[in-house]
């Protein structure tokens, strides 16, 4: 049931992990305060998952339980709304520079 | 006396309305009377208000009413006011003529009338209607002009209301309620006319209230409504002009309640007479002290009035109950009144015809109560032996007319449902019943009222009065009766606790799904989530949807009926709107009715779709046509995997399993189709080919355990009957073919693996044997106990799965419609936790048999023996899928069991037996408010071990409440407790048991305090809950003290574990038992109330509590932990017993391992064995029996479950019930 589902979230995960580590290499430390609140949550959210032996977040046995569908579906839309807001950011970021340089 | 009758029943609503009272009861009176009411008619209209209020919102407000009138007489609740009650009802009547004659001097008069108000409060009490009748009354005497006979009038709504509502419960109120509905409402209705718009108003809100009253809820506020109405139709001459009558009014009353509450005090075994007589029905006595009582009460006009109707019209009244004749009586003194008051109305002639019909009415009230308690007779619960019932089969008829009379003023025109409960609560009855004769200015009815609730212990006599008023007619209030828990020593009742049931009309009842099926913790579901959040408990269903039925109507109809959207089946609880079309119970859309639906086969009749078996049955089952069907109706296939490792044939269960095989093989649920097969495992997997034409079956060996393949994958699942002999021939050798085995290892995942490929093409069941913890292969698992964390107190680890392998098998197997059913037979720790997963995923069933020994442990290969036997020959449904659909406005959100969630509300079943049970979360997603009704559906489809597809559909009905006393009435304890548990399980999974441990005793914490702060403003010195919550703080200690939940007690993991499965998966009944026992004393069986089942007499001694204070040195126990019996004998027990039954001259000689009763010819030990056999029979579990001896070692297993004692790690009950105070106070 969550089989498409999983291995995406550990992806996810990790490319979030990567743009921290870029921003960091780049010295971007205000965008870097903005997503460390975001990888932190990541790395709880990840360690506490249930027991499960291939990568992912969701179990299937208790994912159509009602409140933690809800859960799930508001952390999926407030994850959206953070990174479509965070990418007109660096968008914005990257044209400032561009145009002040 | 009325108002602690109406309390009971509306309480909750009167509490509502209480706070409404004055407010709304007058705007609705305005509306209703806004006609001319002179201030005479103000002020009775006011007092007539207050006590409506007073009933609405509290006792205090009865109280005060009573007190107005005075105070008289009172409701007062003494013996006058009985007098005055019996009276009333004759003294209604007779309060109008009261009111003619003495209508004199105005504070005579408001005595009068007070002491009419307080006659008719009396027989409100009695029946629910008092406060129409006391409105009656005090229109009439107040009025004495024309108001006062629309009072008259709107208590004849009311009462007629209260009538039609009465009409189900008939009862004694005999009042010949149907009489007196039908005269009201022709009267009624005619007098409403005359009296104007006023009265019909209130008609309609009583209609409506009638019609409302479905909703328990509705039904009080209606009466508060009504009462209201009374009030506003005075209120409404009186608002127009005389508020100040009304404030001055009420402050009288108030005073008067206060008073009168403290007088009552005095009076209470009085006024208990009166309210027995009310809801007796017996008139005679009542008229008797009525008239005493007035006498008493000594108010002249009292006194004229009573000798003018009381004795003959109480007789009347009381003969009327039964009959239309009351009403006469009542009319004549009525009318009587009418003329004197205000002959110019020639309606209100009618209207005092309907006052008269008031006092009916009064009886009304009665009848209230008997509708109530019509349905309540119903509830059974202690109000069972209530006559009530009686009323019953006159109210059917009368309600029927009677809606259909108000019918038309109501738009609404629901059914009568279920009464509301009588919210008021017994304290406040008893401040009603106490008013004093002395018109009581001073105190207000609160302060009156709280020193009652204060002086509880005092109250017990009130309340059994109260019980005795209510008493026949509805339990209901009975389900409210607050109940100081430290201070009730006997909290359990000697008879086992009964489903509550829910409060509807008596057709939806007897129609309605059978708690044994599906149960709700909350019979009455409230309106909002907000009121949920505020009762502070749990909402959710238990199901027990495949229990073994004695009687269930099969369907073979070409076209199941389903609703076009929601795919509801159809179901009791659908209207009809017509003859073709139906409507939706749970998403109200409208749909056809086919054509083949039409006709009844079983009246061979045409054109009555409502009489047909789907309509008539909430617990069917239907023969499903191949829309149902995925694929072909799969065979029954059976898959026996064994572990025959070292451990395991040193345990030796070979033997017991393959014996019990060969007697069963027969009994196999099956058809000609049925496959069986077996494999054996250890460090390598064999599989045995028992194809036909073998001459004898052939082992083949899998050692390459990583990577699992099937040998012969077509002959390894054999048709039973072809391959019959082999199959015996296998069973008979296998327990000694591996009697020499040295291998130790137990490869389990490789041989899940194995049986799963073997099963995927058809699934079916497996059932797996295990001894040890397995240490090969995939699956394998670390032993994670430490055994010196057992009776930590603090952390419990390791209650959740170490590996995800047995779930996604699990998965695996239930995509594959394969159910894995595991047999845990070990010594040591064997990972439970985690092998549970396979069957928990998988709908299958779990056993564990700890230290299994076939010859060391006699008991538990006894046990195992007949739970085989259970196990092989118990109903089977394969590929079942279950839905549970509820009314549009709720959802759900948890499942509790052994299955897979495949959607929000479907669940996928692999396997489906009769032992497995279910619960549901709910929550209230949208307000209710336009809905009276809930319902939920089950359907299981299944395919039976037949090869038929077959759809299982049970429907129940609940109503809906909007007030919280209504939800606090209908708290289904034994369900509430279930589904905690369950939730607790969950917690203690998900996150600690301690914090499992704490969110259980602050769901009694949360509950009780809700139920406290709702009760009064009181700070409570003391635990108060209502009487159906009495259990609650009880069944938590039980379940803190439960294996599951246990900390301090060395418990071991898997015991533990095993316990939360229990939880989890076994059906309501069962589960109780498991969490509080049964205890009773069987060295003095009688036959005293046996009951006969299969010509056997099976003794019923009466429970005992929990507690080692119950056990005497001279007696011999049993207790029924469900899976497991224990019978303790006492030291000095008789000789007499322990021979006849135990078949040992003496107490010494009694071995210690005992785990049989001897079969004797002796009367006792033949009482003694047909208990236990009838308390064994239908056990999913067979118990076993332990015969302990006091002194002997094994009396802590015994003691341990004696839950109301202190261990040194938990509190005995009354420091549990001190703890919880304290939390409360916090």
């Amino acid at each position: 049931q969550c089989n498409p589902l999983n291995p995406l979230v550990l992806s996810e995960y990790l490319i979030h992990a990567f743009f921290c580590v870029m921003f960091l290499c780049a010295a971007e430390w205000l965008t870097l305060g903005l997503n460390m609140p975001l990888l932190a949550y990541h790395i709880w959210r990840y360690m506490s998952r249930p027991v499960m032996s291939g990568p992912g977040l969701y179990d299937p046995t208790t994912i159509m339980n009602a409140d933690i569908l809800a859960y799930c579906q508001k952390e999926g839309w407030c994850k959206l709304a953070f990174y479509l807001l965070a990418f007109f950011y660096y968008l914005y970021g990257m044209i400032y520079v561009l145009v002040s340089s | 006396m009325s108002a602690p009758a109406e309390s009971p029943h509306p309480a909750a609503s009167a509490r509502i309305s209480p706070k409404l009272g004055g407010a709304t009861a007058s705007g609705a009176a305005t509306p209703a009377g806004p006609g001319p009411a002179p201030h005479q008619q103000n002020g009775p209209a006011q007092s007539q208000m207050q006590v409506p209020s007073g009933y609405g919102v509290h006792p205090q407000n009865y109280i005060a009413p009573s007190g107005h009138y005075p105070q008289g007489p009172g409701k007062m609740t003494s013996l006058p006011l009985d007098s005055q009650c019996g009276d009333y009802y004759s003294g209604l009547y007779t309060v109008p003529t009261q009111n003619v004659v003495t209508p004199n001097t105005a504070n005579q008069q408001p005595g009068a009338q007070h002491m009419y108000g307080r006659g008719p409060s009396a027989p409100h009490i009695v029946g629910s209607t008092p406060g129409s009748f006391q409105g009656a009354t005090s229109p009439t005497l107040h009025l004495h002009t024309s108001a006062a006979q629309r009072y008259s009038h709107f208590v004849n709504h009311y009462s007629s209301p209260a009538m039609y509502s009465a009409n189900s419960s008939v009862a004694s109120q005999g009042f010949p309620s149907t009489c007196a509905h039908y005269a009201m409402s022709t009267v009624s209705t005619a007098a409403y006319p005359s009296v104007s718009y006023p009265s019909l108003p209130a008609g309609d809100p009583y209609g409506q209230q009638m019609f409302t009253s479905q909703n328990a809820p509705t039904v009080r506020p209606l009466r508060e409504n009504s009462f209201s109405d009374h009030s506003t139709a005075i209120s409404h001459p009186s608002p127009l002009p005389p508020p100040p009558s009304h404030q001055y009014h009420q402050p009288q009353s108030l005073s008067g309640c206060s008073t009168l509450s403290w007088s009552a005090s005095g009076l209470p075994s009085t006024q208990h007479n009166i309210v027995r007589n009310h809801t007796g029905s017996l008139a005679t006595a009542n008229s008797n002290s009525t008239n005493t009582v007035t006498d008493s009460l000594s108010c002249p006009v009292m006194q004229n009035v009573q000798p003018l109707k009381s004795s003959p019209v109480v007789s009347t009244v009381l003969s009327g109950a039964s009959s239309t004749r009351t009403p006469p009586a009542a009319n004549r003194p009525v009318e009587p009144v009418a003329s004197v008051t205000q002959p110019s109305e020639l309606l209100q002639q009618k209207g005092v015809d309907s006052s008269s019909t008031t006092s009916s009415a009064s009886p009304m009230p009665n009848s209230y109560d008997a509708l109530e308690g019509g349905s309540y007779p119903d509830m059974l619960s202690s109000s069972a032996s209530s006559p009530a019932p009686d009323p019953a089969p006159e109210p059917d008829p009368a309600p029927a007319p009677a809606p259909a009379s108000s019918a038309p003023q109501p738009s609404k025109m629901t059914k009568p449902f279920g009464y509301g409960y009588p919210t008021l609560q017994p304290g406040y009855q008893n401040a009603t019943a106490p008013p004093n004769s002395g018109v009581p200015p001073s105190s207000p009815g609160y302060s009156g009222f709280q020193p009652y609730a204060q002086q509880y212990p005092g109250m017990n006599q009130l309340s059994s009065g109260l019980g005795g008023l209510s008493l026949q007619s509805s339990p209901q209030p009975e389900s409210l009766r607050p109940i100081n828990l430290t201070q009730e020593r006997n909290i359990l009742p000697v008879t086992p606790v009964w489903a509550p049931v829910p409060n509807l009309n008596l057709d939806l009842k007897k129609l309605n799904c059978s708690p044994d099926s599906f149960r709700c913790t909350l019979t009455n579901i409230p309106q909002t989530q907000a009121l949920l959040n505020k009762a502070k408990l749990p909402l959710g269903l238990l199901l027990h949807p495949f229990r073994d039925l004695t009687q269930l109507p099969v369907i073979t109809s070409n076209t199941i009926v389903r609703c076009r959207s929601c795919r509801t089946y159809i179901n009791p609880f659908v209207s009809f709107i017509d003859q073709r079309r139906w409507k939706c119970n749970l998403c109200y859309r409208v749909n056809d009715v086919p054509e083949e639906f039409m006709y009844n086969p079983l009246t061979r009749s045409y054109g009555e779709p409502h009489k047909r078996p789907e309509v008539q049955n909430s617990t069917v089952e239907f023969i499903a046509s191949s829309d149902y069907m995925l694929r072909p109706p799969q065979p029954a296939v059976y898959l026996f995997v064994l572990d025959v490792s070292h451990n395991a044939v040193e345990a030796g269960y070979l033997t017991i399993l393959c014996q019990s095989l060969l007697e069963n093989l027969d009994k196999l649920p099956g058809d000609s189709r049925t496959r069986i097969g077996f494999m054996t495992f250890d460090s390598t997997i064999h599989f045995y080919n028992l194809q036909e034409g073998l001459s004898q079956p052939q082992m083949l060996i899998v050692s390459d355990i990583d990577d699992v393949f099937l040998p012969t994958p077509d002959s390894l699942l054999v048709n039973l009957y072809e391959s019959k002999e082999l199959i015996k021939d296998l069973l008979n050798a296998l327990p000694n073919m591996f009697t020499n085995t040295r291998e130790t290892h137990s490869a389990l995942g490789p041989a899940l693996q194995a049986a799963f490929k073997l099963m995927s093409p058809t699934g079916g069941r497996v059932s797996v044997f295990q001894t040890q913890l397995p240490s090969l292969g995939a699956g394998l698992l670390q032993s994670r106990e430490d055994p010196n964390q057992r009776s930590s107190t603090k952390v419990v680890q390791h209650l959740g799965p170490a590996t995800d392998f047995y779930k996604k098998l699990a998965l695996d197997c239930s995509g594959q419609q394969t159910a894995v059913d595991l047999f845990l037979l070990s010594s040591q720790y064997s990972d439970l936790a985690s092998l549970a997963c396979m069957s928990k995923y998988s709908a299958g069933c779990i056993y564990y048999y700890p230290s299994f020994h076939y010859t060391h442990n006699p008991s538990q290969a006894e046990k195992l023996q007949k739970d085989l036997k259970r196990y092989l020959t118990r109903k089977i449904g394969f590929e079942a899928v279950m839905r549970i659909r509820c009314t549009k406005g709720l959802s759900m959100h948890t499942f509790h069991g052994n299955f897979f969630v495949r959607s929000t509300d479907l669940l996928s079943l692999a396997n489906i037996n009769p032992d497995a049970g279910f619960a549901v979360q709910l929550s209230i997603e949208e307000n209710l408010t336009d809905t009276s009704l809930v319902c939920f559906q089950t359907a299981l489809l299944y395919t039976s071990s037949k090869g038929e597809r077959r759809i299982r559909v049970h429907t129940l009905c609940l109503p809906v409440v909007s007030s919280l006393a209504d939800v606090y009435a209908g708290v289904d304890v034994q369900a509430a407790i279930c589904l905690l548990a369950n939730m607790a399980v969950d917690r203690s999974v998900s996150s600690s048991l301690s914090d499992a441990r704490d969110a259980l005793v602050n769901a009694v914490v949360d509950s009780l305090s809700a139920y406290g702060s709702m009760v009064s403003n009181l700070q409570h010195s003391a635990l108060i809950a209502p009487s159906s919550l009495k259990l609650f703080p009880l069944y938590v200690l039980a379940l803190l003290k439960q294996k599951a939940f246990r900390t301090g007690t060395s418990t071991r993991l898997d015991d533990r574990v095993y316990a939360m499965c229990q939880i989890k998966c076994q059906p309501l009944v069962h589960l109780m038992k498991m969490i509080h026992p049964n205890l009773y004393r069987i060295d003095r069986l009688t036959d005293e109330g046996a009951i006969h089942v299969n010509d056997k007499v099976v003794p019923q001694p009466p429970l005992q509590k929990l507690s080692a204070e119950k056990l005497t040195r001279e007696g011999a126990f049993l207790m029924d932990c469900g899976s497991v019996f224990y019978i303790w004998i006492g030291k000095s027990c008789d000789n007499h017993f322990i021979e006849d039954v135990l078949g040992y001259p003496n107490f010494a000689s009694i071995p210690q391992k005992m785990t049989h009763l001897p079969e004797l010819d002796t009367l006792s030990s033949e009482r003694a064995r047909s208990f236990i056999t009838w308390l064994r029979d239908n056990r999913p579990l067979s118990p076993i029996l332990h015969v302990v001896k006091d002194e002997s070692p094994a009396k802590t297993e015994f003691f341990q479950h004696l839950i109301e004692d202190r261990t040194e790690a938990a509190f005995s009950y009354y420091e549990f019930l001190l703890h919880i105070q304290h939390q409360i106070c916090k």
